[in-house]
């Protein structure tokens, strides 16, 4: 299904550790919205020289309240557009696309799940812990960041988790390391089944790998989030590709925004990314 | 002292409805709406259609497709620019048996005037790829001539007369009898016009001016250009007063020509520009990224322009702005507000002789 275009209003901007919280009254997004799906929103303003659209997970939904459906997205300020957007005002008018792309795929059976976030990549583990709880699924939570600054949703965390261990590069908060160095032991202690992550790409590969060897090298699925470079988000520039491998066992150029952002880990060609592989379907023509 | 009335005058409240022919004429084919989307914007158009009618448009140009399925350039293939931005795709596509199978099907089923961009390396491709679209439910073809050229050193065809003459000709032989075929050339050319007059004397119906113009970033943190493809192809209201430009070059040189006028539209304004420098009709690509429902805006926004200059259909201003300094057509009412004494607008009425005044204008006593 694909998203709705709304012409919403900034309900609140507030500071939320490095990063910013944005919530939106954007009447339609909130109804549709899955875990894992994302908006794209306009920067800049109408008349502005930044024409495309910057893309954010969806944090929280309120389909209902005072003011209508609510959006919630977490952002770190990265150049001129989250800077544009940080400087946003409650009223302002704001124009924001979604809900896009393919969500978190949902285990059938109650499973137990550990969910994994890098950064701001944890924003969109939290409706996903929602669906899994009302599913019946064990939840247990890996968060890790650069500095303790940099963690997002420590508390929603410790909430909605059994357990939840926190990892920092620079050790400020949790354990002095990555999300991967703490994981092994996670998944063998709860006995997961299955890794849901979101965050860095180099993030990710590390997760998968982990995942892969779990079990004596038996592994379990995982669900990854990527975050490729996007200028549209709706599936019509083909910007934002990665080497992804089909059902067929054959390797195409995938969109990221349409086709993901959640993918198998499984099915990512991870020698191959940021490069067209040999053995894609058309490379080299 | 002399006593002064001044009268402010104040447009009337703006028709809901404008009732405008927006009917073009694109050779035989006869479009209900003079606004399509540009090959590699809108891919195949079923993603467009969540956020717009695309029966209400002129149609969609489809993105530039190869004879073979092709997995396209590495990424990043794009990167933001001051009004606009650059890209290196490398036609990623499913080739033309997927093609017409599965997106041409799906714009066939919706009832979408489909014009499907073709692109080859090599003169007897772009044949092949003519002739595939035989018997196929095809509004027109557009032929993407900035594309290397495999058997002349990668020059790009639409940068040298007699290539680009050679591919029109064999798509013109091989193509459907009846389907109009547009040529669409690249500004990076010393003189547009030759280029343009090579392709209509090969046989094309007419000219889609522009595609994108060559470009380049450099991340200065890497400190190496910023797309995996290096150069990139510049487009958004960053290239349109040079798309506008080479509209009117080639307008004012073949004014008979039907042209579609592409780069950087991003409202109806935008696009009547392109109309009054000679565009038949006009194509949005990169604005689609920012506003996915902007080709069904653009379309609503051009009828209300050419409604508020008196005109009844979009033909009246196809290449106005040629128009010689003698002739005199309906203006622009004043923008609301505006404080006029009214001999000044006295004059102004018979000069020009615009509408009728009641139907615009209401006195306002101050
Ligand atoms: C599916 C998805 C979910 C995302 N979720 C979040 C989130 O929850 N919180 C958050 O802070 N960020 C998120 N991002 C990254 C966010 O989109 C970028 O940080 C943002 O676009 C940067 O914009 P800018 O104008 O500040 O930076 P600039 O560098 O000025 O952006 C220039 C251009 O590059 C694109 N771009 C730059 N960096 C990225 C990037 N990392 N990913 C995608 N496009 C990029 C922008 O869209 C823009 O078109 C997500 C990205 C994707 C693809
Ligand atoms: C991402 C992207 C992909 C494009 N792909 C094609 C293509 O496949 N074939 C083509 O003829 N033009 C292609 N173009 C060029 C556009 O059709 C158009 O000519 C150009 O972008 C200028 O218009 P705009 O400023 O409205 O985008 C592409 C443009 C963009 C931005
Ligand atoms: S961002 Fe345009 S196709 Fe994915």
């Amino acid at each position: 299904m694909s998203g709705i275009q709304v012409k919403g209003e900034v309900l609140n901007v507030k500071p939320v550790g490095e990063y910013f919280s944005m919530t939106v009254v954007a009447p339609g997004i909130a109804e549709r919205s899955k875990p894992g799906q994302f908006v794209a929103v306009a920067v800049g303003g109408e008349s502005g020289g930044m024409l495309l659209r910057r893309a954010f997970s969806i944090y929280s939904v309120r389909e209902t309240g005072v003011y209508g459906g609510t959006v919630e997205f977490i952002f770190s300020v990265a150049g001129h557009g989250t800077a544009w957007l940080a400087a946003q005002r409650p009223y302002d008018p704001i124009d924001i696309v979604g809900p896009l792309g393919r969500p978190f795929a949902l285990p059938r059976e109650p499973a137990n799940c550990v969910l994994v976030g890098g950064g701001y990549g944890a924003a969109p583990l939290f409706t996903l812990a929602d669906s899994l709880r009302t599913r019946g699924c064990r939840i247990d939570a890996v968060l890790g960041a650069s500095t303790g600054d940099r963690l997002f949703g420590a508390l929603d965390a410790k909430r909605m988790a059994a357990s939840v261990a926190f990892t920092t590069d620079d050790g400020s908060y949790g354990e002095k390391g990555r999300v991967s160095d703490v994981l092994p032991e996670v998944i063998e202690r709860v006995r997961a089944d299955v890794v849901y992550a979101c965050g860095p790409m180099a993030m990710l590969e590390a997760v998968q790998r982990v995942a892969s060897e779990s079990y004596d090298g038996a592994g379990i699925p995982t669900q990854l989030s990527v975050e490729e470079s996007m200028a549209c988000g709706i599936g019509v520039c083909m910007t934002c590709v990665l080497p992804i491998i089909g059902n067929d066992g054959q390797t195409r150029m995938a969109r990221s925004c349409v086709d993901g952002p959640v993918f198998g880990g499984d099915r990512i060609r991870w020698d191959a990314l940021g490069t067209v592989p040999d053995d894609a379907v058309g490379a080299h023509q | 002292m002399v006593d002064v009335t001044v009268t402010i005058r104040r447009r009337v409240e703006k028709p809901r409805h404008v009732n405008v022919d927006m009917t073009t004429k694109l050779g035989n084919l006869t479009a209900p709406d003079p606004v399509f989307t540009a090959s590699g914007c809108a891919a195949a158009g079923q993603e467009l259609a969540a956020y717009n009618d695309l029966t209400a448009i002129g149609g969609v140009v489809t993105k530039s497709i190869q004879l073979n399925p092709r997995a396209g350039r590495a990424t990043p293939r794009m990167a933001e620019t001051p009004s606009g931005m650059l890209n290196s795709i490398g036609l990623q596509g499913p080739g033309i048996e997927i093609f017409i199978n599965r997106d041409l099907a799906w714009l066939a089923d919706h009832n979408v005037n489909a014009v499907v961009s073709i692109a080859g390396g090599t003169v007897d491709e772009y044949a092949k790829l003519a002739g595939k679209l035989r018997g196929k439910p095809v509004s027109m073809i557009e032929v993407n001539i900035s594309c290397p050229n495999v058997e002349d050193r990668g020059q790009v065809f639409a940068c040298d007369k007699s290539a680009a003459a050679s591919v029109v000709q064999a798509v013109k032989r091989a193509a459907p009898a009846s389907v109009p075929i547009f040529a669409k050339l690249s500004p990076d050319v010393t003189d547009i016009v030759s280029i343009a007059k090579a392709c209509m004397d090969a046989g094309a119906t007419g000219l889609s001016l522009i595609n994108t113009t060559l470009g380049m970033v450099i991340d200065t943190h890497t400190m190496r250009p910023l797309l995996a493809g290096i150069t990139g192809g510049l487009s958004g209201p960053a290239i349109r007063p040079l798309a506008l430009r080479c509209v009117w070059q080639v307008h004012q040189a073949m004014p008979e020509v039907p042209l579609f006028g592409i780069g950087g539209i991003r409202t109806g304004l935008d696009a009547l520009e392109f109309i009054l420098a000679g565009a038949t009709a006009v194509q949005v690509g990169t604005v689609i990224f920012h506003d996915p429902g902007a080709p069904q805006r653009i379309s609503r926004e051009l009828s209300e322009a050419l409604a508020e200059r008196g005109m009844d259909a979009v033909e009246q201003a196809i290449g106005l702005a040629h128009r010689p300094p003698d002739v005199i057509v309906p203006e622009l009412p004043d923008p609301p507000g505006d404080v006029l004494e009214d001999e000044l607008y006295e004059d102004a009425v018979d000069e020009a002789d615009v509408f009728a005044e009641d139907e615009w204008l209401e006195d306002q006593d101050v």
